[in-house]
C-alpha cells in the first residue's frame, strides 16, 4: 500500500463516518445539508428548463412582479430581465466564489499553519508574525486594491478573497498542530523512525481534517457575504453577469416599487448561508473531542 | 443502633442517552452511621461516582435518580434545586478528585471560601473571610491568611486538595462525601491528604462517604466497605468482613489483582475477567520462579542530562532553563527489568524519551548495543529504532485515532519493510495482534471502539512488531483499572520471558514496580537517588525518600494499616526551576543536616544499593 | 503593568513598520496614478503635480519623506480632496465613525452577552434555538439589505426616527442598530459557545456541590471565564467597526471615516489610502493591547512581566 492511497482511506473513511453520523444525529445540519445540495443542483440545472437566457431583455415586461403565464417566474428585473433565470446564474458565481475562494485559502492556511506549527521555534515565531501583520491590515484595503492591481476578473476576485482569508485558517491549523505534534501517537510514530514528511503527511493532517471542514463550512458564508459587498462598491462581477450579492444589492434599492427583486435572490442568498452555518455547527459539535467523550 | 446519617434504600440512577437508556445505579442499599466513614469501591463504570452525585442532586442534565436517600431522615431525592441548595455545602458537602480543576481558577480562595459561608451561615464579608482563615488553618495551611488572597494556581496539588476539603467541611456538615480525593495527587502528598481526613473527621465529628479505586486507600480510612461494579452492589460490610472474609468472587478477584508490597509476590497477578463465575480459578497463581537472564549488557546509560526551556507564564518573560533529568546513568542487562520510580515531575518521563532519543540530550550517552545513539547518522537511529520501542501512559492517545488498528499495529512494517507484499504485512499483523490477546475481527477497528485494556494491548502490538530488544514503558498500566492492569502486566513479563526483552518499565505506583522489576531507580527532581535490586530496595530502603515512598503506599490490609504508624512526609516537591542547593530532597527530608545543604550527595555504594544520601548508613 | 504595556507598544513598531511599508510599496506598485483622468493633463501640469506631492523623487525617499511625515502626524495632503490634507480628513471623519461604532460595539456586546448566557442555560430548549435562529439571520443578512429595510420599516412606514443624517440622538439610533445587528449575533454565538463549556467545568460542578444558587453560580464563576473568547473577539471588531463602514455612511448619508478606505484605493488617492491604512493598523495595535490588559485582569493566570 503506498502512502498516497493510505492517507486517503484514514480520512475517507473515519472523517467520513464522524460527519456521517453528525447528519443522521443533528437533524437541522440533516435538512441544511438537503436543502443546500437541492439549491446546489438547482443553479447548474434549472436555468436549462427556462426558455430565457440570464441577459435577454424583454421589453415588454419590465419590473414586472413573478407570474406563472409569462414564466418569469421571479418577475423581470428594470431591464427586463429574467430574474429566476438571472438567480441561478447568480448562484453558480456565489456559490463558485465562496467553493474557489475556500480552496484558496485552505491550501495556503493549512500549509502555513501546519509548518509553522511542526517546526515549531524561531521559524513558528516569525511565520506567525507575519500573520499579525498581515491582520493589521484593512481587508477590504487589500481586496479593492488587489482587484485595481488584476482588473475585475471573477477568477481573480476569487482568487484575492482566497488569498486574504488564510490568516484565520492559518492560526488556527498552526494550533491544533502545536497539540498535534505533543500528542502521544505522533510520538510513538516517531519512535518508530517514522519521518517528518510521513508524519505531517499521515498523522498530523488527517486528524486536522475535522477541525478544517467546520472552519470550511463557516468560510464560504463569509466569503459569498464579501462578494455581496464588493457588489454594492459596485466592484463585484461585471453585468451582464450577476451573482446573489449583486442581485440582492440591486433590488435592496427597489425593495420599495419591485420587492420580488429582492425577496428571491434574497432568500437564495440568506438560505444558503443558513445550511452552512448549520452544517458547520453541527459537524463543530460532532467533532469536538469533549463532547464525544460524554 | 443509632440513627443513620445516611440511608440510602434502592437508588437507582438512569440516563437517557442517544444509544438508548443505561442504568449506572441499580438498587442500591447502604447506610452511614454517625462518624463512621464508609468506603464504597469500584472500578471505572461501576457507578460508585454516579451514586454521590445522586445523593447531591448533581446528576448530568440526562441523568434521573429514583429511590430513596434519606439524610438525617430527610428525603433527598427529588428535592427540588431550590430546596436542595440548602442541603449542598452546608449539610452535605463534597470533595472531588481533581483539585486543579475543582477549584475556580479565576477567583482567590479567600473569595471563594467566603461565597459559601455569606450563603448558608449568614456571616458578614469580614466574618466570613476570617471564619475561612480559621479553616486554612485547620487543614494545617501555614500563613492562612496570605493564601486567602492566592488563586489556586499559586498553590501545590496538596494545597488545593487541603482547600477543598477546609471548604467543603467549613459550614460543619454532617457527611462529607469524597470521591476519590487523592487518586489525582503523589503518593506522598496522598498519605499527608488522608491522615488530614482522619484527623478531621474526629474534630468535626462528620461521617465520611469515601469513593475510590483503590483498596489500599479504604483499608486504611473506612469502617465499612461497599464494592460496587456495573452499577451494583457486591458486597457490604464491615472493613475486616470485607479484607478477610470476602463472600463474593469479584471482592476476592480484586483484592488479589491488586500487587502488594508488604507480601511474597505471586508470580502472575489474578486477573478479573468478564464473567464472574470463572474468577475463581483465574485466582489459583501459577508459581513460577523468576529467573534473570542478566547476561549480555544491553543498554549503557552515562551521565544523561535533559533540559527544557520553559516559556514562563506572561507574554514577554524570559525562557527558563529547567533540569529535567540531571547526570543519571544506569545499565540495563539483556531480558532484565529496571524499574524507575517517583512522583510527577521526577523526571522519569523525560528519562525515557531522552534513552529512545526522542528529545534532545543536554549531556551524556546513551548507548543501546555498544553504539551511541547520539554519535549515528539519522538513518542508523532510524534502524536501531526497530531495536528500541516505546509504549505509552494514556493507550486511547498513543494511538491515532483516524487510523484503523491494521494501520497502527503496520505503520513499522511501512517504515522498514515497504517491500512486503500485502498478504505478507497481513499475516504479520495478524501474528502480532494475536500474541497480545487481540483477533481479527479488530483489524479494521477504530482506536475509539476498544477499552483502555485493549488499546494498550494494541500499542504492545505495535512495538512488537519487528521483536525489539528493548521496550520503554511510561506508565503503561496506571490509566488503567487495576484488573486490567493486572493483565496487562501479566502481558509484558511473558513476553519478556519469551523473547529475552529488556524493559525499562517507569511508574509512580511502588507495587506494581516491586513486582515487574529487577531492579529499581528511586528519582528525585532529575536525580536518581536510590539504584538497587528489588529485593534490597523494598526490604532495606536506604534512601530517606525510598524510605518515604514505601511508607506512603497504603496497604490493602485493614490490620496492617491500622498498626502501622503514619508519619507522612511534609511538603511539597520543591519547584524543579528552583531546587534546593546540595540535595535536592533536603526540604522533605527529616535527617537533613546542614552538609545536605552544602554539598550534593552522589551516588554510591551502601550495602547491596546505590544511594545518594550523606546519612546512608546512619539511617535505618 | 506599565512596563509591559510599554514592550507592547515598542514591540508593536516594527509590525506597523512592516505595515506601512507593505500598503507604501504596494500602492506604488499598483498600475494607474492619481491623475490619470479622462482628459489628459498638459505635461507641465502633470510635472508640477507630481513636484508638488514628492512624486517625481525616487521610491525610497518618497518613502522616507512619508516616514518623517509620520512621525510629525502629518500624514499629506489628499489627492482627491485637494484642498485638505489627510490628517484633516481623519479629524473630520473618525469622531463620526467613533460614536456609532462605539454605541453599536456597547449595545452589541450588552445584548450579546445577555442573549448568548440566556440561551446557554436554556440549551437546546426553545429559548435557545429561537435565539440562535435569530443569530443566523444576524450574520446571514448581509447589512445593505438590514439597513434599507430598517429605514423601510421605521423611517419610510412607521416615521418613528429619521432615516440617517446627523442631528440629535434620534438620528443615530438607525445606523447604530444597523450596525450592531451582525455583531450582536455574532457576540451571543461566542458567549453562548463559551458559556456552555464553562458551565461543563469542574469547578462550576464544586460550586453547585456547595449549594450556591444558580444566579450565584453564573454571576460570579461563570461568567469571568465566559467572557474571555469574547473580550478576544472585541479587541479587533472594534477597530474596525469604529473606523467606519462604507455600507452604513452610504445608506444613511453619515460622514464618517468608512469610505475613505474604498474612495481612496479606487481613486489612487495614494495619501488617503496610507493615512486609513497606517490609523487602522494603529488601531488594531492600540485595541489588542487593550485587550490583553483585560485579559489579564480577567484571568489572573495571564501575568505580565
Ligand atoms: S543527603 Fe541529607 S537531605 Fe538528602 S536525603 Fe540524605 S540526609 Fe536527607
Amino acid at each position: 500500500m503506498n502512502a498516497a492511497t493510505k492517507t486517503s482511506t484514514i480520512r475517507g473513511r473515519a472523517l467520513s463516518t464522524d460527519v456521517w453520523e453528525t447528519l443522521k444525529k443533528n437533524r437541522a445540519a440533516f435538512v441544511a445539508t438537503l436543502l443546500l445540495a437541492v439549491m446546489s443542483v438547482m443553479v447548474v440545472v434549472a436555468p436549462i428548463l427556462s426558455p430565457y437566457a440570464f441577459d435577454a431583455t424583454d421589453f415588454d415586461r419590465i419590473s414586472v412582479g413573478p407570474s406563472l403565464s409569462t414564466l418569469h417566474l421571479f418577475g423581470t428585473d428594470a431591464l427586463g430581465r429574467d430574474l429566476f433565470v438571472r438567480t441561478m446564474y447568480g448562484g453558480r458565481i456565489s456559490l463558485m466564489v465562496g467553493l474557489v475562494a475556500t480552496a484558496v485559502s485552505l491550501v495556503i492556511g493549512i500549509a502555513w499553519g501546519a509548518t509553522a506549527g511542526f517546526i515549531g521555534g524561531r521559524s513558528d515565531h516569525v511565520m506567525m508574525r507575519i500573520v499579525d501583520v498581515l491582520y493589521a491590515m484593512p481587508f477590504m484595503f487589500f481586496v479593492i486594491l488587489l482587484m485595481v492591481f488584476f482588473g475585475r476578473s471573477i477568477v481573480l476576485i476569487f482568487v484575492a478573497i482566497g488569498a486574504i482569508n488564510w490568516l484565520d485558517m492559518a492560526r488556527i491549523v498552526r494550533g491544533q498542530t502545536l497539540s498535534l505534534k505533543e500528542k502521544e501517537f505522533v510520538e510513538a510514530a516517531r519512535a518508530g523512525g517514522v519521518s517528518n514528511v510521513k508524519i505531517v503527511l499521515h498523522h498530523i493532517v488527517p486528524n486536522l481534517l475535522g477541525v478544517v471542514a467546520v472552519y470550511v463550512t463557516l468560510t464560504i458564508p463569509q466569503v459569498i457575504l464579501v462578494e455581496s459587498f464588493l457588489s454594492f462598491l459596485g466592484l463585484g462581477v461585471q453585468e451582464p453577469m450577476t451573482s446573489w450579492g449583486a442581485l440582492v444589492n440591486e433590488g435592496a434599492q427597489e425593495m420599495e416599487t419591485a420587492p420580488w427583486m429582492l425577496i428571491f435572490p434574497g432568500a437564495f442568498l440568506a438560505t444558503t448561508l443558513f445550511c452552512l452555518n448549520f452544517i458547520g455547527d453541527g459537524l463543530r459539535d460532532a467533532l469536538d473531542p469533549r463532547d464525544r467523550s460524554n | 443502633m443509632a440513627d443513620a446519617v445516611l440511608e440510602v434504600q434502592s437508588l437507582n440512577v438512569r440516563f437517557t442517552t442517544p444509544d438508548g437508556p443505561v442504568q449506572a445505579v441499580r438498587n442500591l442499599e447502604f447506610r452511614v452511621n454517625p462518624g463512621e466513614t464508609l468506603g464504597i469501591v469500584g472500578e471505572s463504570g461501576s457507578g460508585k461516582s454516579q451514586t454521590a452525585l445522586a445523593i447531591m442532586g448533581l446528576l448530568a442534565a440526562n441523568g434521573r435518580a429514583d429511590g430513596s436517600a434519606r439524610f438525617k431522615g430527610d428525603e433527598l431525592i427529588g428535592l427540588s434545586d431550590g430546596d436542595m441548595n440548602r442541603v449542598r455545602g452546608a449539610q452535605i458537602s463534597m470533595v472531588f478528585q481533581d483539585p486543579m480543576t475543582s477549584l475556580n481558577p479565576y477567583l482567590t480562595v479567600g473569595n471563594q471560601m467566603r461565597h459559601v459561608l455569606q450563603r448558608h451561615l449568614g456571616l458578614s464579608r469580614g466574618e466570613a473571610l476570617r471564619h475561612a482563615r480559621t479553616m486554612l488553618e485547620m487543614v494545617r495551611i501555614s500563613e492562612a491568611e496570605r493564601r486567602l488572597a492566592m488563586y489556586p494556581h499559586e498553590l501545590s496539588g496538596g494545597m488545593r486538595q487541603r482547600v477543598m476539603i477546609a471548604m467543603a467541611l467549613s459550614c460543619r456538615p454532617g457527611l462529607l462525601i469524597a470521591d476519590e480525593p487523592t487518586t489525582a495527587l503523589d503518593v506522598t502528598v496522598q498519605a499527608q491528604i488522608l491522615k488530614l481526613m482522619r484527623e478531621l473527621k474526629s474534630e468535626f465529628n462528620t461521617s465520611i462517604l469515601l469513593i475510590t479505586h483503590d483498596m489500599g486507600v479504604v483499608a486504611g480510612n473506612a469502617d465499612s466497605v461497599l464494592v460496587m461494579r456495573d452499577g451494583e452492589c457486591r458486597e457490604y460490610g464491615s472493613v475486616d468482613k470485607v479484607f478477610y472474609k470476602p463472600a463474593d468472587d469479584y471482592t476476592r478477584a480484586l483484592l488479589a489483582a491488586v500487587p502488594r508490597l508488604d507480601e511474597a509476590m505471586p508470580e502472575r497477578l489474578a486477573t478479573v475477567s468478564a464473567p464472574p463465575t470463572e474468577l475463581g480459578a483465574e485466582i489459583a497463581a501459577v508459581e513460577k520462579p523468576r529467573t534473570n537472564h542478566a547476561a549480555r549488557q544491553l543498554l549503557t546509560v552515562d551521565g544523561l542530562g535533559v533540559r527544557f526551556r520553559v516559556a514562563q507564564p506572561g507574554l514577554f518573560a524570559r525562557a527558563q532553563s529547567l533540569v529535567a533529568v540531571d547526570d543519571v546513568s544506569f545499565e540495563l542487562a539483556a531480558g532484565e527489568t529496571l524499574g524507575v520510580v517517583g512522583e510527577s515531575g521526577c523526571g522519569k518521563s523525560s528519562l525515557a524519551r531522552a534513552v529512545l532519543q526522542l528529545i534532545p540530550t543536554a549531556s551524556g550517552r546513551v548507548c543501546l548495543l555498544g553504539r551511541d545513539l547520539e554519535q549515528l547518522a539519522r538513518r542508523e537511529l532510524k534502524n536501531m529504532r526497530r531495536d528500541m520501542q516505546v509504549i505509552f501512559q494514556d493507550p486511547q492517545a498513543s494511538l491515532d485515532p483516524r487510523m484503523t488498528v491494521a494501520q497502527i499495529v503496520g505503520e513499522p512494517l511501512n517504515t522498514f519493510r515497504p517491500d512486503l507484499g500485502q498478504p505478507e504485512r497481513n499475516e504479520r499483523i495478524l501474528s502480532v495482534l494475536l500474541r497480545v490477546g487481540l483477533a481479527a475481527e479488530h483489524l479494521n477497528r477504530y482506536p475509539h471502539e476498544f477499552s483502555g485494556g485493549q488499546a494498550q494491548r494494541i500499542g504492545i502490538a505495535r512495538a512488537l512488531m519487528f521483536d525489539p530488544q528493548l521496550i520503554v514503558c511510561d506508565e503503561p498500566v496506571s490509566a488503567l483499572d487495576v484488573s486490567i492492569q493486572a493483565q496487562i502486566i501479566n502481558l509484558l513479563m511473558d513476553l519478556q520471558v519469551e523473547r529475552g526483552l529488556s524493559l525499562i518499565f517507569i511508574a509512580h505506583d511502588l507495587a506494581v514496580v516491586r513486582h515487574i522489576s529487577h531492579r529499581v531507580m528511586v528519582m528525585y527532581l532529575g536525580r536518581a537517588v536510590e539504584v538497587a535490586d528489588r529485593q534490597s530496595l523494598y526490604e532495606h530502603p536506604r534512601h530517606p525518600y525510598t524510605l518515604a515512598l514505601i511508607n506512603a503506599v497504603p496497604i490493602p490490609d485493614p490490620v496492617v494499616e491500622r498498626s502501622r504508624q503514619q508519619q507522612p512526609l511534609s511538603g511539597d516537591l520543591p519547584s524543579p526551576l528552583e531546587p534546593p542547593s546540595g540535595c535536592g530532597f533536603r526540604t522533605r527530608c527529616p535527617h537533613a543536616i546542614q552538609r545536605c545543604a552544602d554539598e550534593r550527595p552522589l551516588l554510591r555504594p551502601v550495602g547491596k544499593s546505590l544511594v545518594a544520601c550523606h546519612r546512608a548508613e546512619e539511617i535505618e | 503593568m506599565l512596563r509591559f504595556a510599554l514592550k507592547r507598544v515598542l514591540g508593536a513598531i516594527p509590525t506597523l513598520l512592516v505595515l506601512i511599508a507593505l500598503a507604501f510599496f504596494l500602492i506604488k506598485a499598483a498600475p494607474g496614478g492619481p491623475f490619470d483622468t479622462d482628459r489628459r493633463l498638459p505635461p507641465e501640469i502633470e510635472a508640477n503635480l507630481q513636484a508638488a506631492y514628492n512624486l517625481d523623487e525616487p521610491l525610497y525617499r518618497q518613502f522616507g519623506l512619508y516616514l518623517g511625515g509620520l512621525l510629525k502626524g502629518d500624514f499629506g495632503p489628499s489627492f482627491q480632496y485637494r484642498d485638505y490634507t489627510v490628517t484633516e480628513l481623519i479629524a473630520a471623519g473618525f469622531p463620526v465613525s467613533l460614536r456609532l461604532g462605539g454605541l453599536a460595539m456597547l449595545l452589541a456586546f450588552v445584548v450579546g452577552v445577555a442573549v448568548g448566557t440566556v440561551a446557554a442555560l436554556k440549551q437546546n430548549a426553545f429559548t435557545d434555538h429561537a435565539a440562535m435562529a435569530a443569530a443566523m439571520i444576524g450574520i446571514s443578512v448581509p447589512n445593505f439589505v438590514m439597513a434599507p429595510l430598517l429605514v423601510l420599516v421605521f423611517a419610510v412606514t412607521l416615521k418613528w426616527l429619521p432615516a440617517g443624517g446627523l442631528g440629535d440622538w434620534r438620528n443615530f439610533v438607525l445606523p447604530v442598530v444597523a450596525l450592531a445587528l451582525p455583531q450582536i449575533a455574532y457576540i451571543a454565538r461566542l458567549t453562548r459557545g463559551s458559556m456552555i463549556e464553562v458551565l461543563r467545568a469542574d469547578f462550576i460542578r464544586t460550586a453547585r456541590a456547595q449549594g450556591l444558587p444558580q444566579r450565584a453560580v453564573i454571576i460570579r464563576h461563570a461568567l469571568k471565564p465566559a467572557l474571555l473568547p469574547v473580550i478576544s473577539y472585541l479587541g479587533p471588531a472594534t477597530a474596525a467597526i469604529i473606523t467606519g463602514s462604507v455600507v452604513i455612511e452610504q445608506i444613511f448619508g453619515v460622514p464618517g471615516l468608512g469610505r475613505f478606505f474604498v474612495q481612496g484605493a479606487l481613486n489612487r488617492d495614494y495619501t488617503l489610502v496610507m493615512g486609513v491604512v497606517v490609523f487602522y493598523g494603529v488601531l488594531i495595535v492600540v485595541f489588542n493591547l487593550i485587550v490583553d490588559l483585560v485579559y489579564g485582569w480577567l484571568d489572573p493566570r495571564v501575568q505580565y512581566q
